[in-house]
């Protein structure tokens, strides 16, 4: 069952060439379902696969399955081949689970949007990307899958590319993992220096007898890929602007599987850590734990229902980086699989109410949903309980277990993770309380909206004129309309179509159920842990505290999170406190962190390139043109003796040929 | 040596005159057909030289070689001529003076 | 005391030949020059026992290859006397002459004063009268990849000619009418400025 594996990517990328060749003949919704059935394809080889490796005895469960030497260069050869192994089959089972049901909601979703068939055109190429990146069995497959994921991910952010916002977050987006990729790729050509090979089975074995240096640099380097593709600190600015693409693609790449790779890797890689100096995986832990927080904070303060979910990825995200820098690699797989479910889930939900708001994300403009809207409004209340940690669903599992391993690292890592836990309590409150109950206000626009757009496109002199009025008027004859402002007429919210409330359906189950897997009531219901064990071994840290520090741990997180919810309810719900105190206009603006970027890469930042490039020109350009004009020189001179005169050539050689006799006599060779 | 025989000396002396006349033949002369010629000079020369080693070292390889050597003769005279012929088809009475394309 | 006559008479015969070839004004003068140095290099190897390449070399040479000489200077009608007394390229003839005979004093030279140390002349091969056999079975054994290698030179070399020589397409050639040249056409290879 396991020489199935070449089939998991290859559904996805037979469905992307199929599309690509005859989409448009195919239409919709054809295209959609096609797309959905290779996917869906791939899920059921992935299970096939999943009990082939199930059948295997645990120490034996390690499967290679070569399709061809890919780069073969003298000593330097890699394969194009896949690992099986129970890392790469958990990656493979929750990626084309979430991405069948995401391209299920997408047919629904994306139904009479003139690119339907393209848009699924990509997601399949995405799907197969993501295969191989998890699936690949050295670096550069992985690399490969990376930068395909990568791309999928521009091409999908800008895929309404008629607007410069789109477009330009697009771009974002590809610069930001550019600098990532740098440090995979250093990473990757250091590896193969100090080991001599990039697959993965020889790291393995190998990285423990790597010097702590080494180890080290690796580390680092692979750090800074993981924050490019995780939307981690410095890097995690393009993952708030990637919202501009269609919701089903910020469910399914930015929150559920592409941003989660930085994980995987660190996770495949544990053994480099390990080996690594002790001081890496505080960076780690700390990198992880700064994210979540920060992100978290300014989760509080947005108003768009996809930014808050934005924000809550990168936080979650940093949770992963937390448990990845507390040893606690089994933990981040347990998170990383409860948060796509929980998380796809809010997303669709959200795509969901966009939908029947006519495409209004300001949840300034929402409120009492519930009732128009009773699937996704359930649904939804069950990924928020799910994300916010109310026990019994998966999210509070998958977090208390992070927190437990955090506290064995540090209780200040600890602390920083119980505030973040409140904070997204407290934000994700909100939103459902916005969003789903209160008064209905989606009938007029916001009252700061219009004169603020009125003023973006210089219909009106500056902020504060009085004879607005009129230009409202005008305001909303514009093309494309932002959010907040809305269509003139009201907006008449309606229940999305059971293509789009089935996924819903499933993952709310999932989000709900999906701690099953990890309970950690006896040693024996831990079964992720005695599945992944295997792979993580070299750098699972292992527990020392005891039962009542458990317990204690995880009521503390049961109080923050309860403290979260109840503040949001009262500041959101009961109106009974002022909500400006709680969304501050620094938290609003992200800390400032993208403008101030901006801001530094336009002064300073765009001297310091300006003076690179003057190096650039002069001196590098300067010796490369130096050499070129001191061979131009001498080939002037060497030219005349080209005079393209057959037998002065003749001449020459003949000469020549005298000279050698005479060198040879004289030397006494032939004597 | 077989007595009574020739010098060798004389034998490859004479190949040096003939193949240092070829030589100056292709530099001397305009007339790409003649230059041609000239070569062929040069390659006899040769072909003296090795069967005159053959004989002095009792070595039949160097008879073989100038099988090749003709071969190869052959075979260069064939292409030579195809070339001299389109040149001289487009450009009746030119020299290989005047094929300079070449020049730098 | 024979071979030396034959060597003296072959040796002038080949010297004029050479010296025919390059003096000669008339290309077809000069091929027949050529001729003669190729029968005097033919009795030379007689002279030094090799009967098989002494008839090769006239059949060959003085058979096809001269013949083929002749051949193109008649099709292209190319016969006119080449001036000898002018030389466009300045200093070209005297150091021609200069570096010929230079190579020549140097190659004599380098013959006059080695001695030749190799086994001693037994020649079985002319006795037994097996020289041909005894070549035929050194060029199917120790030779015999250099043998498949000229097979495919002839063939590049017959393609090559064909290539070369051939008209373009669905017109018939007037010899006394340059061929129109086409952009790209292999047989443009001359520079119409340089005259």
């Amino acid at each position: 069952m396991l020489e199935l594996t070449w089939l998991i990517p290859a559904l996805p990328l037979a469905g992307f060439v199929v599309l690509l060749v005859a989409g448009r003949r195919l239409g919709e919704p054809l295209a959609g379902w096609l797309a959905t059935a290779a996917v869906g394809g791939s899920f059921v080889a992935t299970a096939v696969v999943f009990l082939g490796l199930v059948a295997e005895p645990a120490a034996e469960r390690r499967f290679g399955q070569v399709l061809f030497e890919w780069v073969p260069a003298g000593g330097f050869s890699v394969d194009l081949g896949f690992l099986v192994d129970p890392l790469s089959v958990a990656m493979c089972l929750f990626v084309t689970f979430c991405a069948t049901l995401i391209h299920l909601y997408a047919i629904g979703y994306m139904h009479g949007d003139p690119n339907f068939t393209k848009f699924f055109v990509y997601l399949n190429l995405f799907v197969f990307s993501m295969l191989m990146l998890v699936l690949g069995d050295n670096m550069l497959v992985t690399f490969l899958g990376w930068e395909g994921v990568g791309a999928c991910s521009y091409f999908l952010i800008s895929f309404w590319h008629t607007s410069d916002a789109n477009a330009s977050a697009g771009k974002k987006a590809f610069v930001t993992n550019r600098v990532g990729d740098w440090g995979y790729m250093v990473a990757m050509f250091l590896t193969f220096t100090a080991l001599g090979s990039i697959r993965y089975v020889d790291i393995a074995d190998g990285a423990a007898g790597l010097t702590a240096t080494t180890a080290t640099a690796v580390a680092l380097l692979l750090l800074v890929g993981a924050a490019g593709k995780s939307a981690q600190i410095p890097l995690f600015v393009w993952l708030p602007d990637a919202m501009a693409g269609p919701t089903p693609v910020s469910a399914l790449i930015h929150a559920a599987t592409m941003v989660t790779s930085g994980v995987y890797l660190f996770t495949r890689m544990n053994g480099v850590v390990a080996a690594a100096h002790p001081w890496v995986s505080t960076v780690i832990a700390v990198i992880g734990v700064a994210t979540a927080l920060v992100a978290a904070s300014i989760a509080v303060a947005q108003n768009d229902i996809k930014k808050v979910l934005a924000y809550s990825t990168i936080s979650q995200l940093g949770y992963m980086f937390l448990a990845i820098g507390s040893g606690a690699y089994v933990a981040a797989i347990f998170h990383m699989i409860t948060h796509a479910f929980f998380k796809a889930l809010l997303f669709l939900g959200a795509g969901s109410v966009i939908h029947g708001m006519a495409d209004e994300q300001d949840m300034r403009r929402m409120g009492a949903l519930r009732k128009l809207m009773p699937v996704t409004a359930v649904t939804y209340i069950v990924g928020w309980l799910a994300i916010a940690g109310v026990p019994p669903f998966s999210g509070f599992w998958s977090k208390d277990e992070i927190l437990l391993f955090a506290w064995e690292k540090s209780p200040v890592l600890w602390f920083v993770g119980l505030v973040t836990a409140l904070l997204t309590a407290f934000y994700m409150s909100r939103q459902v309380f916005l969003t789903f109950f209160g008064e209905a206000r989606w009938d007029e626009p916001l009252e700061d909206a219009v004169p603020e757009l009125a003023v973006e496109r210089g219909l009106l002199p500056y902020e504060g004129e009085n004879e607005i009025d009129d230009d409202i008027e005008q305001v909303y004859e514009l093309d494309h309309l932002p959010h907040g402002v809305g269509p003139k007429e009201a907006i008449h919210p309606h229940e999305s179509p059971w293509l789009m409330t089935l996924p819903l359906v499933v993952l709310a189950v999932m989000a709900a159920v999906s701690e099953i897997i990890q309970l950690p009531v006896t040693n024996t219901t831990k079964y992720l842990e005695h599945w992944l064990y295997p792979v993580v071994e070299q750098g699972e840290h292992h527990l020392t505290a005891s039962t009542a520090t458990k317990w204690g741990l995880a009521v503390v997180a049961i109080v923050a999170g309860a403290v979260g919810i109840l503040g949001a309810a009262s500041i959101y719900l009961k109106r009974r406190l002022d909500e400006q105190p709680a969304a501050p206009e620094v938290l609003r603006n992200g800390w400032y962190y993208d403008s101030g970027l901006a801001a530094f890469m336009g002064g300073p930042g765009r001297a310091a390139f300006e003076a690179v490039a003057w190096f650039d020109r002069t001196i590098i350009d300067g010796a490369v043109n130096g050499v070129a004009t001191v061979v131009r020189v001498a080939s002037g001179g060497l030219q005349r003796t080209q005079t393209g005169f057959v037998r002065a050539y003749a001449g020459i050689v003949t000469a020549g040929a005298v000279l050698v006799v005479f060198v040879l006599i004289l030397r006494g060779v032939v004597l | 040596m077989i007595v009574g025989a020739v010098s060798a000396h004389l034998y490859l002396s004479l190949s040096a005159l003939l193949f240092g006349l070829g030589a100056i033949g292709v530099m001397v002369r305009r007339n790409p057909l003649v230059m041609f010629m000239s070569i062929e000079l040069m390659l006899n020369a040769v072909n003296l030289t090795f069967v005159t080693f053959a004989r002095e070292l009792d070595d039949l390889a160097g008879q073989v070689v100038v099988l090749f050597v003709l071969v190869v003769a052959a075979a260069e005279v064939v292409v030579g001529l195809g070339i001299i012929v389109s040149v001289l088809r487009q450009r009746p009475g030119a020299t290989a003076d005047d094929a300079s394309l070449l020049r730098g | 005391m024979v071979e030396s006559f034959v060597f003296a008479v072959a040796a002038v015969v080949i010297v004029a030949g050479a010296v025919g070839v390059l003096v000669n004004r008339n290309p077809v003068h000069a091929a027949l020059s050529l001729v003669a140095t190729l029968f005097g290099v033919a009795v030379l190897f007689v002279a030094l026992e090799a009967n098989f390449l002494a008839a090769v070399q006239v059949i060959v040479y003085a058979g096809a290859i001269v013949v083929l000489f002749l051949f193109v200077i008649m099709l292209l009608g190319v016969d006119q006397s080449e001036d000898l007394d002018v030389e466009p390229l300045i200093g070209q003839r005297p150091a021609a002459i200069a570096i010929g005979v230079v190579l020549i004093i140097g190659l004599t030279g380098v013959v006059l004063t080695s001695s030749l140390t190799g086994a001693p002349a037994a020649h079985e091969w002319v006795r037994d009268g097996a020289e041909v056999a005894q070549i035929g079975r050194l060029l199917f054994t120790d030779y015999v990849f250099a043998l498949e290698i000229t097979s495919l030179l002839l063939l590049v070399a017959v393609v090559g000619a064909v290539t070369l020589a051939r008209t373009i397409r669905g017109e018939t050639v007037d010899l006394d009418e340059p061929v129109p040249v086409l952009p790209g056409d292999p047989v443009d290879l001359i520079d119409e400025d340089v005259e």
